[in-house]
């Protein structure tokens, strides 16, 4: 805000550096108290000892260095240990939910958005309804769906398939899968200690049966609100576009991959992100199924900071955690970042954009090219 | 200089404005929050549970000169209404003596409102303190050790002394306790051709009679498969954790493998399946559903079974004991005072008044808790004598192992376990306690 006003400051409008201020005032007052505090204040407890008793600055709380951080990153021990395993199930739970969440939500929008399919209000509605309610009432209800002889079984039954008792199966999906190839024991060279304190084999084990019931869940309870999201960017991409394309003859797969998905990519991004950080800061699901029950597989990192810091009242190892898991969230999103830009510098990519911005100006002018003929596209 | 002064007085006009704009904002736009900066006294509107906490801080910083006529908060983890009801019913009477009123509060999640409490600098006057908790909390201070005090002291049972005891100190008032039996459905019983001769006394006999009540849809046995099970068993073969002093981890010890064995036998042999294996929450909702003939839980089972299952007969006998002799676990709560809290004299005065023997009896009646007092638990044994196992178990009973971060090593302990139905290696369990048990040890003590 300063940088804003202060070169004006000596000329006309001189006086208005501090009302400047005074509007921002609330702002940042707001925010200060709200956001930066507490995260500072977070900071500190993260590299103090501080046991919750009393307040954090100017208490008994003593500066530990990276003590915290040490303890779960480098010390071997159970901390270190079930930081590891954390860790694991929410990768599990990442690389499952989000690919499948997104291509969900996509499929969804392209459906929804289509003008000839009937009672199009009635699907939106419905695949946006998981969105609206309460997360803590879907996982009951799914802990129902899901039980030893629960409806899910009951189906499984019918189709003659003995299903697992879902929320009670600590067993690692690939694990069974290896087990169906033959490997019962855990092989030699997955036996050595991987990083975190975790073997291998471990790290392999993929999600557990009751985690993929939970990733069944995400997927159910998000996918609506990224279709929200797709529709809005499908609406915006002009019909004279898509009208252009079938002109030129092309097909609705190739429709879709040529047109459809380069034109949605900053919402394909935004959808990632959210996606990718919501799902590693999983909470409610995980408290609700017993907190990482079975045998820890669905423990994850942000449920591990609260079970550090109010049960065992080791405050600094649960903020060093989340800042760890802060840290993961950040670095991830800014590769995944790097990973959908703009490759402006490739030499493929220029010809084959030369390429488009050709088909482009050709369409616009086989369409007549006013924007305004392609304007409200869809209600 | 004369305009910046200027300027300062206007921004500090223009914060108080607003503060009071935000203020002022709140009372006119959302009418759901009865209190408002400027209008009346918030103590007309005390009745949404937002309102009353004000009302009660509120009380509590006003009244620290005065302790007539105060107010305090009170934090419990209910087992139900029954239970909410009878608490604030013996706080108000003992209210009518002091002139103190107390707010009774129902958790939802004890150990995080607790924390949440503590950490905020505000926790409530007087809380239970469960036993898995009470050494975390007492090693980090947050805890006001008075139990030497009361007039009652001595008359605690010594184990309930013992729980609630840390660094030679005897800290809070244990409220009440349980203790684990063994729960059987007579007409499964009955039907299975046993009698009373049939009771098991011994593991050999444990096993006999509940191979004999297994049938296709019914497990002979079942219980959660957790430390605090399985460690009766340990304890029944002469094992366990801690060494007596508190400094060595023995989990690694032949009694211990023996017991682990003998538990993965009756899972052999088909007799002992545990909750989930039945499509149960807990062992207790097994035998209700009679998925389960017999389970190992302790009193709570009663309210669980005659509110959802009143159909179901059972009786409670003591455990059988193991080759080492009987043991089994005791589970208790205290009554918890803040370290250094200002109604801390109030507090101790009201906890002498709750354990008295009358009206713990008078919380026995109204939701099945035993007292904590040996003349009180004796009554209660006679009043109540399907629950004479409970009690008589308590003559034998040790309190699972909960020093401090031994809560962490525990999670992992029945985290491994969980394999363990599953045919995993008993050895290989106790191998991997016997390191992480030692490791928090080691830094419990050295803390």
């Amino acid at each position: 805000m300063t940088s804003l006003a202060r070169p004006r400051s000596r000329g006309l409008r001189g006086n208005e550096g501090p009302f400047g201020w005074l509007f921002t005032l609330p702002a940042i007052l707001i925010l200060g108290t709200f956001l930066v505090i507490p995260i500072l204040l977070a900071v500190w407890v993260s590299f103090s000892n501080w046991n919750g008793l009393g307040p954090p600055v100017g208490g008994q709380a003593e500066f530990v260095g990276a003590a915290n951080y040490a303890e779960v990153l480098t010390q071997p021990g159970l901390a270190r240990r079930d930081f590891g395993i954390a860790i694991r199930n929410n990768l599990y739970y990442v690389l499952f939910v989000v690919p499948i969440q997104t291509a969900v939500a996509l499929f969804l929008a392209v459906q929804v958005n289509q003008k000839v399919l009937k009672a199009r209000g009635f699907f939106r509605t419905a695949f946006y309804f998981p969105s609206v309610t309460s997360s803590v009432a879907i996982t009951v209800v799914f802990l129902y769906l899901f039980g030893a002889s629960g409806v899910v079984n009951g189906v499984l039954n019918w189709l003659r398939v003995r299903g697992p008792n879902w929320f009670a199966d600590p067993r690692g999906v690939f694990h069974i899968v290896l087990s169906w190839l033959g490997v019962d024991s855990v092989p030699s060279f997955l036996a050595g200690e991987g990083p975190l304190g975790v073997t291998w084999w471990e790290w392999i084990a993929g999600p557990s049966v009751a985690m993929t019931a939970l990733i069944a869940l995400a997927v159910f309870t998000t996918s609506g609100t990224f279709m929200l999201l797709f529709l809005a960017g499908l609406q915006a991409i002009g019909q004279d576009i898509e009208e252009a394309a079938l002109v030129d003859g092309a097909g609705p797969v190739r429709k879709f991959f040529s047109i459809t998905l380069p034109m949605l990519k900053p919402t394909l991004f935004t959808v990632l992100t959210l996606g990718l950080i919501a799902t590693w800061q999983v909470f409610d699901q995980i408290y609700l199924t017993g907190g990482g029950a079975p045998a820890k597989t669905t423990l994850t990192p942000a449920f591990l900071a609260y079970s550090a810091s109010f049960e065992s009242l080791k405050w600094g190892r649960g903020a060093a955690i989340s800042f760890i898991l802060f840290g993961i969230i950040v670095v991830l999103t800014i590769f995944q970042r790097w990973l959908l830009r703009d490759r402006e510098g490739s030499r493929r990519n220029r010809r084959r954009r030369a390429r488009m911005a050709q088909a482009g100006a050709m369409a616009a002018i086989t369409t007549g090219g006013g924007h305004g003929t392609g304007g409200g596209a869809g209600e | 200089m004369k305009t910046h002064k200027h300027w300062r007085a206007v921004l500090l006009l223009a914060v108080v404005a607003l503060i009071a704009a935000a203020c002022g904002g709140d009372g006119t736009e959302d009418t759901s929050i009865p209190i408002t900066s400027g209008d009346e006294a918030p103590a007309t509107t005390a009745d949404t549970g937002d309102a009353g906490d004000t009302d009660s801080t509120e009380g509590e910083d006003g009244d620290t000169g005065s302790a007539e006529g105060g107010s305090m908060t009170m934090l419990i983890g209910s087992s139900g209404d029954a239970e909410t009801n009878a608490v604030q019913a013996a706080v108000d009477a003992w209210g009518e003596e002091s002139g103190v009123s107390v707010e009774v509060i129902a958790a939802n999640d004890l150990t995080q409102q607790l924390g949440q409490g503590f950490s905020g600098g505000n926790p409530p006057d007087i809380f239970y303190m469960s036993w898995d908790q009470f050494q975390t909390y007492a090693a980090n201070g947050y805890l006001e050790p008075y139990a030497e005090e009361l007039s009652n002291a001595d008359a605690y049972y010594q184990s309930l002394r013992d729980t609630f005891t840390y660094d030679g100190t005897f800290y809070c008032a244990p409220k009440d306790f349980s203790t684990l039996g063994l729960v059987i459905n007579t007409d499964a019983w009955e039907e299975a051709g046993l009698t009373d001769d049939d009771i098991p006394t011994n593991w050999d006999e444990l096993a006999q009679v509940a191979e004999a009540l297994t049938t296709d849809s019914r497990a002979g046995l079942s219980f959660g498969l957790e430390y605090a099970r399985i460690g009766v068993f340990m304890n029944q073969a002469g094992g366990s954790l801690v060494s007596e002093d508190g400094t060595t981890a023995t989990a690694d010890s032949p009694e211990n493998l023996q017991a682990l064995e003998y538990v993965q036998s009756l899972v052999e042999a088909g007799s002992l399946r545990f909750p989930s294996e039945l499509g149960a929450g807990w062992a207790g909702e097994a035998f209700g559903q009679q998925t389960a003939a017999m389970v190992i839980e302790g009193p709570w089972i009663n309210g669980a079974l005659a509110n959802d299952y009143p159909d179901v007969n059972y009786r409670v006998v003591e455990l059988p004991e193991g080759p080492a002799g009987p043991s089994t676990f005791v589970f208790t709560n205290c009554w918890g005072i803040p370290a250094g809290s200002e109604t801390r004299d109030l507090a101790v005065d009201l906890v002498e008044f709750l354990t008295s023997d009358e009206q713990q009896l008078a919380f026995s009646e109204a939701f099945g808790v035993i007292p904590s007092t040996e003349s009180a638990a004796a009554v209660y044994a006679e009043q109540f004598p399907e629950n004479e196992a409970f009690v008589a178990g308590n003559d034998y009973s040790v309190s699972p192992i909960a020093f401090a971060g031994a809560a962490e090593v525990i999670a992992d302990f029945n985290a491994s376990l969980e394999g363990f139905a599953t045919g995993g290696d008993a050895q290989t369990i106790l191998t991997t306690l016997q390191a992480n048990l030692q490791a928090a040890l080691d830094a419990a003590n050295a803390g």
